[in-house]
């Protein structure tokens, strides 16, 4: 699936999205394989509180499934208006 | 199409006139146009990201729910993204109704939801660097109203 980083997250980790091939079943589960990864990836995913989830553009929780999902995309509270 | 995402500024003035003709015989149109404002002082230019792809379906699915509950016969949201220089348009929306009550309270609503739950991110440049800007909890606790 693709997974995309936006405004600061995107900043820590150092690209705006990747390719990954896992075989996690929620997002809870994505992001401790990401974490587990490079200290970029624990220095963006430390604090949960901090960030927000769409799973194929619809934003959800970190307990939600990514079975089968294409696109799942993390950044920090929205900004807009 | 009612929802634009673009780089590009616009005329507020000509988007109001335009929306107004749309909207004949509703009685009520309401507009807020969002500016670029330097709250601390030395803002060099505001940088806006957003997710394409997610936004307009965002925005979309936002205009939607304020038609249905606020009986709007119409409904339009523009926003931009890219670099902005202070005092620039940001961002309009624009309602209409049978009654002006129910016009107010769609453009709220839909200023409400597109501030924290529509995906752009703005961060601040000036002299001393550049700086994320954090979301508020009012901004949060104003959806409860609703």
């Amino acid at each position: 699936m693709d997974v995309l980083y936006f405004a600061w997250v995107r900043e820590r980790i150092g690209l705006p999205r990747e390719r990954v091939e896992t075989e996690a079943q929620t997002v809870r589960a994505l992001v401790e394989e990401l974490r587990a990864r490079e200290d970029r990836y624990e220095m963006a995913f430390s604090d949960l509180s901090a960030l927000r989830v769409a799973v194929d553009q619809r934003l959800t929780d970190f307990d939600a499934s990514i079975a089968g999902a294409r696109e799942v995309a993390f950044f920090p509270p929205m900004t807009g208006g | 199409m009612e929802v634009w995402v673009q780089e590009a500024t616009f005329d507020v003035g000509q988007e109001l006139n335009a929306f107004a003709k749309t909207a004949e015989g509703s009685g009520a149109v309401v507009s807020f146009t969002g500016i670029t404002r330097d709250i601390a002082g030395g803002l060099r230019h505001m940088e806006i990201e957003h997710y394409p792809g997610m936004t307009e379906r965002a925005l979309g699915n936002i205009r939607l729910e304020a038609i249905t509950r606020f009986d709007l016969t119409g409904a339009r949201i523009i926003h931009r993204y890219g670099r902005l220089a202070p005092n620039e348009v940001i961002m309009m929306v624009l309602t209409a109704a049978p009654h002006r009550a129910d016009a107010f309270k769609g453009a709220e609503f839909l200023m409400d939801y597109l501030k924290s739950r529509a995906p752009f991110w703005k961060r601040e440049v000036t002299a001393d660097g550049a700086e994320w800007v954090a979301a508020k909890d009012e901004d949060e606790d104003a959806l409860k109203r609703w």
